[in-house]
Order: C-alpha cells, then structure tokens, then sequence
C-alpha cells in the first residue's frame, strides 16, 4: 500500500484531453485519428496490436516527440503552452528503465529525485522498501535482475505525487506477485484521484474500472512499425 | 507537487556528482582518453627522434593536437549511456531546465576528461622536451581550452547521440569549431617557448571560454531534444 509519503492529490476533472490526435512517421498516420480524455482517478489502458504507435503516443504526450497532429491539451491549457506544468505532475516510465548500472538502487533514485527538485533521503528508502528492494539498495544496479532493476524504476511511483502517470509497458520483466502489487499500486493511484495512462498487454485482473482506448491502424498506412526508440 | 526544494543549483551539483561517481566506478573507461594522450606523446619521440631541439620545437603542436583528439574520442560518450539507458528520457522530461542539465553535463564531462588532461600534461611536457618555462602556460592554455573542447562537443554529441553510428559524423560536426582552440592554444604554448608573451592568445582562449559557457547549453539542449524525437 503506497502510504503516508504519498500525500493525497485533489481530484480534477480531464486532466489531459486529446483531441484528433494521431501519431506521424514519415509523413503517414500510424493510427486513426484519437479522441481521448484522462481524468483524475481515471486508468486508461492503450490498446492494439504491435506497431500500432502505443509508445509513440505516449511519447508525442509525455514531451518526447513532437510527430502527432491534433490537439493535446493538460488542464485544459494546450500543452504545448503547458509543458512545464505538464513536466512537473506527470511521471513517465518508459521502456528503458533509466537506472544507471554503475549506481546502486538508492543511488539512482536520490539522484532521480534530486533532478525531480525533491532530495529527501528518507523516501527512497521507504519507495525502495515499497518496490521489494530494501536489502538490495547498496547494491550496484548491475548486479540486479531485470525485473529488479524495472522495480527500482518503479520506486519512482513513491518518490514524487505527481497526478498523472504514464507507464508503457510497465509490467514487462516483472514477476507474478510484482504484477500483482503493481496493480494495487495503479488502482491506490486512481482512488487518491491520480490519473494513470498505460499500455501493456497483460490483462489487468485486478483493477475494476479501467477504461480502454483502442489504436487502430491507419487505413492508408497498414504496415506501420513499432516505434522502439533508438532503432530504426 | 515536486518541485524546486533542492533549486537549479542543486540539480546541477546532483547531476556533476553523479557523473564523477560513475566515472570513478568505470575507471577503465576514464583511462582510455588520458591514456591514448599518454602513447602518442610517448610514441613522438620514438618515431622522430630523441633529439631535444627538434622535439622542443613540435612540442607545442603535438601535445595540443593530441589534448583535441583525446577529447574528441571522449566526446563520443557524452550522452550514450544516458541515452541507451533512458535517463536522458527521465531527464528531458524532468521539471529541471534542459539548459542547465545540458552545462551541468558538459561540466561533469570535462571534470572526467579535461581536468586530467590538464594535470597529466607538465609530465608530457618533460617528455616532449617542451622549455620548463612554458609549462605553466601549457597548463594555463589547457585548462582554458580544454573546457571549450568540452562544451563544444556536447554539442556534437548531442545531436549524433541518436544515431547508431555517430563517430564519423561527430568529427565532422565539432573539428571545425575546435580548429580555433587549436591556433590559439598551440600559438600560445610556442610564444611562451619562445620567450615571448602568450597573453594575447590566452585572453583569446579566455574569451571563447566565456562565448561557450552560456552558448553551447543551448544548442545541446536542442541537439538532445531532436536526439530523442524518433
């Protein structure tokens, strides 16, 4: 259970609001124009098939990528005016972790919080103890397994309460009970009137009210390619 | 929300200890630059002959050639693992200025690479045979340039940072912007050899220091930015 450190966030209406968003590459739409709108104590799933633009979406939305047309806006405002609002009440993970291998667990987030503006050293400890990593947080992230380098990714979740989460893929080298815990962790988030946005394709068993958003391809553009950044 | 208890400053200093720690635990990896300094100063007088006078008089140019290339290699991994492992991600995306994490970065990267240079140079002075009375202004015209070869190739790291093999295009990017360094630092070092005053082209070194300070963020933070828009 995400407990005192994670401070209540008051509920808002649509948080973000996309408007005939739809994802470019090379000048072709990877999918049909988007309406969407995510609430406070909303979880929205992306859904369709690979290469679809799942992750080029939420890249266009966290401020990754600027290949979309549409309208994408954060509490109302457009988010290009809003971006530095955005960049503070958001929290993006994507699909490289951003742990630094020669730095231990604690190491990596007292520097990840230090960059979010927040340096208290207490947290990490309590985040770290949260994600299952507390006998590990000396230990240089190299050593860790995948799926507990993923988990010291996922201490973020505790270190900074932030509304919105955008979480691509999150479950991804995660072990069963992990999963589990993720899920509780996800639906606390929207009960405490966060907002979660994420893709997986792993079926969410315990959260009740998810709302799904399919993709679906462009009509023009059938052959359109994951979007895994760093390759071509 | 999270917000700025630790202040621009303290992103900054967070940023340049992280860096250094890394680079202190991945001490091969910090070696390989000073040590290519290292052979090809000691190679100079193996290939062209032990004689001091002759030695002396290329000293300047070469250990200056050398100091640019040494940074060039090093360049190259400004931003990679950051880039490979998603913290330039998590960085961009950070309420902290890109501005000030690109110079922070840049900072960090010369500690790593630039101020070694620097302390290891008096020793390759000796060994080039370079008059002791030139050496602090060897130190002095490092230490100014070295910096500069720093900021300006994040720039080429930045903007190459997303590409699977940036190595040749980085040179082409950053060697015309390094070639003033290089005539100011070298014409430096051989004035003082020569007895003559080396002011002039320290101040020059000074100056383009001061243009790159607050310059070269800029274009990082743009180059970073396109760098990661795939």
């Amino acid at each position: 259970m995400p407990s005192a450190f994670a401070p209540q966030i008051p509920v808002a209406a649509n948080l973000l609001e996309l408007r005939g968003v739809a994802c470019e590459r090379d000048d072709a739409l990877l999918f049909e124009p988007l309406d969407m709108a995510v609430a406070g104590g909303s979880i929205v799933q992306l859904e369709g098939p690979n290469g679809v633009g799942k992750t080029s979406l939420l890249r266009c939305i966290a401020g990754l990528s600027s290949r979309y047309r549409g309208d994408m806006r954060w509490r109302g405002q457009s988010l290009q005016v809003a971006r530095a609002a955005f960049a503070e009440e958001t929290l993006y993970l994507g699909h490289h972790p951003g742990v630094k291998a020669a730095l231990s667990a604690r190491e990596n987030l007292l520097w990840w919080s230090a960059l979010r503006g927040i340096g208290a050293s207490d947290q990490v400890d309590a985040a770290l103890a949260q994600v299952g990593l507390a006998d590990y947080e000396s230990s240089p992230c190299y050593q860790l397994s995948a799926g507990q380098q993923r988990r010291v990714a996922l201490a973020r979740l505790f270190l900074a309460p932030v509304p919105l989460w955008i979480l691509d893929e999150p479950f991804t080298a995660i072990d069963k009970h992990g999963v589990a815990q993720l899920e509780v962790w996800i639906s606390d988030h929207a009960r405490r009137g966060g907002a979660v946005l994420l893709t997986t394709h792993q079926p969410l068993t315990l959260i009740e009210r998810v709302v799904k958003v399919a993709l679906s391809a462009a009509s023009d553009d059938p052959a359109a390619e994951d979007v895994v950044d760093g390759e071509y | 929300m999270a917000n700025t208890e630790l202040g621009a400053f303290g992103v900054m200093a967070a940023l340049i200890r992280r860096d250094v720690q890394i680079a202190l635990r991945r001490r091969a990896e910090m070696a390989n630059p000073l040590l290519f300094f290292l052979m090809v100063c000691t190679l100079f007088p193996l290939g062209i002959g032990p004689e001091p006078a002759r030695l002396a008089a290329l000293a300047p140019g070469v250990i200056w050639v050398v100091a640019l290339l040494a940074c060039l290699l090093a360049s190259d991994g400004l931003f990679r693992t950051d880039y490979d492992d998603g913290s330039l991600e998590q960085m961009l995306l950070s309420p902290a200025s890109t501005y000030l994490l690109a110079l922070a970065k840049s900072v960090a990267h010369w500690l790593i690479t630039g101020l070694p240079l620097v302390l290891m140079s008096p020793l390759l002075a000796v060994l080039m045979q370079l008059p002791a009375g030139a050496i602090p202004t060897l130190c002095l015209s490092l230490l100014l340039g070295t910096a500069v070869l720093s900021l300006v190739g994040a720039i080429g790291a930045g903007l190459t940072v997303g590409l699977r093999r940036g190595g040749l295009l980085i040179s082409l990017i950053v060697l015309p912007l390094y070639i003033p360094v290089l005539i100011f630092g070298a014409s430096a070092v051989q004035a003082a050899a020569d007895d003559f005053s080396s002011s002039g082209q320290l101040a020059v070194l000074g100056a383009l220091l001061a243009l790159a300070l607050p310059l070269t963020p800029l274009a990082v933070a743009a180059g970073l930015r396109i760098s990661s828009d795939n």
